[in-house]
């Protein structure tokens, strides 16, 4: 039974929350890493639009509870998911049209492109904020557990227990079904395929045939659906605030630098890693190493590598030292 | 015309001095920034006293008090001292009810009051820091420090039976001092606390400063934040298992609080600083008949604060710094007549006549250590989503 106990308190206090985070942060990474390889630069308004694509899906989850529209035991947001995507990727479109479309026309280089997009962050970021304030907003309904501590202690008589959200099983399920969709389009598709070939060598693109135009506004809709996805999971299991969703951007980035840059399947890799190591890291290990360890030997100290407040260091080392050892990452992607 | 503007100003000077019936006293609030919404019924409550004391007649030979109110936004300590400034050299003022967030507050006394020697009493700093920064007799405050709750609070688990205990606190001053006052008090009285985890307000998730808590064990969770992050840390904690009895500070209080977290705070055991008693109402039934939302936050420490500022003049028979600074104790604290809100004519006639007074105000009004509010405590519970009193301390 010990180490059953142990496994579940693992389980319990950091494996479902990092997995769970870290599905939210793949869907954010896959849109860095889309942009990056398609349009060809950090689009650094990646936090700030995921929080205004999240405003939009509360407004309508709003609007719908008032008609009295539900979809219990799940929650009204997903609902309201498609009107968040449309509103999104309008935004999306306009600001390509009014920022990004100049600097492709006039090639700029990548840098500029990067300090337009932290024009566009804070022009976002404004706009979120003016709609729906600072504080918190809470949207999340339906049923709020799958099975709680209390339920799992009577059903398995364990002395550890252990809860499953809502919030989180569907954010695990809805980013699986996500990724898969995704890598069918980008790989089965006509569309998927412009899109790669456009990625990979833009002149025979364009020699093939391939409207470039297109392409763009190809990636920025999918960019809007993966954002709007991963903000409103974010929101339903965290609550929304805009600060955190620009706090996002940096472990989103790492995750995408550390997978490789440009590769689907490394900003999902990446995402699960930078998840991971920010909660195991931080993790105090002392109740595990209790259960585990012959009696006698139990741990006195709190088995923690770094309190819990370095959080975001632990994403900051990560980056440092991909940047420093394996620039590529992960999946040999392309170099920031 | 340069010159007739000096010599009008100069003479409205002088003639303020000869016949001193014109008191100038200054409210200095927060009424921009992160607690507007309180501050303007705070102003009111000070002024309801001064209008008392004006009114009366009997205040230094007919004086009346004239308040000035400017603006110490709570946050940003630069702007709080030039408002400071500009109310004791332009505006002349003898003594400054305010200021309100402790941070601001230390930044005009330390910066500005001590250096112009005028005294100040706060309705609403609460840091510890404050009892023991050396202030020459010029800092005052009418509520009590958070150090003391610390000591409420530990004895409230301790008579429960709860010597074991892990606590989180939002990592500001306010949490960090609270934090630091109850781990020692709970200490001295023979309590463990497995672990002290800082937590940040405003955060989406505390599960990993629930993780850590939970390894380290404990019968409750003392969470000393505010309801934001604090009420998340306690939800989360409640989900995952980690904890199922709760202690909470007055951060924390509200009914907010009930609707976010909801079963999870069923049996949770808090302390508030909270008012009762005839002074209480008594000063309720004033603010009511002038209009003032007396159930506001800090609205009967700002009554007091400003009573006591002129009562302490009254006592001194002049209007003058020095004189308030050297009586305010002399007439908050025993011996002498007890003086209710609503009976401070009573109060200034005592003192015209050489007598003394034992100011209670609204809020028990009792200065111990350097000037502070020994402060009375609400002891709750929470019960089917209500906040049950189980007694005062």
């Amino acid at each position: 039974m010990e180490p059953l106990n142990a496994l579940v308190s693992v389980t319990n206090f950091m494996l479902i929350p990092a997995f769970a985070y870290g599905s939210q942060l793949a869907l954010g990474a896959l849109g860095i890493t889309l942009i990056y390889s398609i349009l060809r630069f950090a689009h650094f308004a990646h936090g700030d639009t995921m929080a205004l694509g999240t405003a939009a899906v509360i407004g309508g989850t709003f609007f719908l509870q008032t008609l009295g529209v539900s979809i219990h035991p799940l929650p009204t947001a997903l609902l309201a998911l498609p009107f968040g995507m449309l509103v999104l990727i309008g935004y999306l479109l306009i600001t390509d049209r009014l920022v990004y479309r100049y600097y492709r026309r006039v090639k700029a280089k990548p840098m500029i492109f990067v300090m337009a997009s932290l024009g566009v962050m804070f022009v976002t970021n404004g706009i979120t904020r003016l709609f729906m304030g600072v504080s918190e907003t809470r949207f999340e309904d339906g049923e709020r557990f799958l099975f709680s501590v209390r339920d799992f202690r009577e059903f398995t008589g364990l002395a550890e227990g252990m809860a499953l959200r809502s919030s989180q099983a569907i954010t695990i399920v809805t980013a699986l079904i996500v990724m898969v969709v995704l890598f069918w389009f980008l790989n089965r598709t006509r569309s998927g395929k412009s899109m790669r070939a456009y990625s990979d060598n833009e002149d025979l693109a364009l020699l093939s045939g391939i409207n470039p135009e297109r392409v763009v506004i190809i990636t920025w809709a999918i960019t809007g659906m993966l954002l709007v996805t991963a903000g409103t999971l974010y929101g339903l299991d965290k609550g929304f605030r805009p600060f955190n969703y620009f706090q996002l951007l940096l472990p989103m980035f790492a995750a995408a630098i550390l997978g490789g840059l440009g590769s689907p399947v490394g900003a999902i890799v990446g995402a699960y890693i930078v998840a991971f190591a920010e909660m195991g890291v931080t993790y105090a290990w002392r109740r595990v190493f209790t259960y585990l360890m012959p009696e006698g030997l139990e741990p006195t100290s709190m088995m923690q590598l770094l309190p819990v407040d370095y959080k975001f260091a632990v994403t900051f080392a990560i980056l440092v030292v991909v940047l420093l050892f394996r620039p590529t990452g992960i999946f040999k992607g392309k170099v920031l | 015309m340069k010159k007739l503007l000096l010599a009008s100003t100069a003479l409205a000077f002088s003639a303020g001095a000869a016949f001193a019936d014109e008191i100038k006293m200054g409210v200095l609030l927060g009424f921009t920034g992160p607690i507007e919404s309180v501050t303007p019924f705070m102003a009111d409550s000070a002024e309801l006293a001064w209008k008392e004391i004006s009114d009366s007649g009997l205040f230094l030979g007919g004086s009346t008090i004239t308040p000035v109110r400017a603006d110490s936004t709570c946050v940003d300590s630069s702007a709080a001292q030039a408002a400071a400034e500009r109310m004791i050299s332009s505006d002349g003022v003898v003594a400054i009810m305010g200021a309100d967030c402790s941070g601001v507050t230390m930044a005009v006394l330390q910066n500005v009051a001590m250096s112009a020697g005028v005294p100040m009493i706060s309705p609403s700093a609460t840091s510890p820091a404050f009892t023991t920064t050396e202030s020459n007799g010029l800092f005052y405050r009418t509520s009590p420090s958070d150090a003391r709750q610390g000591e409420v609070m530990a004895s409230v688990l301790m008579e429960r039976g709860i010597d074991n205990v892990a606590v989180s606190y939002v990592n500001v001053d306010y949490g960090a001092g609270f934090a630091d006052a109850f781990v020692s008090s709970f200490e001295a009285l023979g309590g463990t606390v497995t672990a002290r985890v800082p937590h940040e307000d405003g955060r989406g998730d505390y599960s990993a400063e629930v993780g850590t808590l939970a390894a380290a064990g404990g019968d409750a969770l003392v969470i000393l934040g505010y309801t934001d992050g604090g009420g998340s840390v306690l939800r989360t904690a409640y989900e995952l298992g980690a904890f199922d009895q709760f202690a909470m500070g007055d951060g924390m209080f509200g009914d907010e609080l009930v609707a976010s977290v909801g079963e999870a705070l069923e049996g949770t055991i808090g302390t508030i600083p909270w008012a009762a008693g005839d002074g209480t109402e008594a000063f309720s039934a004033l603010a009511q008949a002038a209009g003032i939302n007396s159930e506001s936050s800090f609205t009967r420490e700002s009554y007091d604060a400003a009573a006591l500022l002129a009562l302490a003049a009254q006592a001194a028979g002049e209007a003058t710094p020095e004189g308030i600074a050297a009586n305010i104790l002399n007439v908050a604290n025993a011996p002498g007549e007890e003086i209710l809100p609503g009976d401070l004519a009573r109060g200034l006639q005592i003192l015209a006549d050489g007598g003394e007074i034992n100011y209670i105000g609204a809020t028990n009004v009792e200065l111990v250590g350097p000037g502070e509010a020994a402060g009375f405590y609400r002891e709750y519970v929470v019960e089917g989503g209500e906040f049950v009193t189980v007694q005062f301390h």
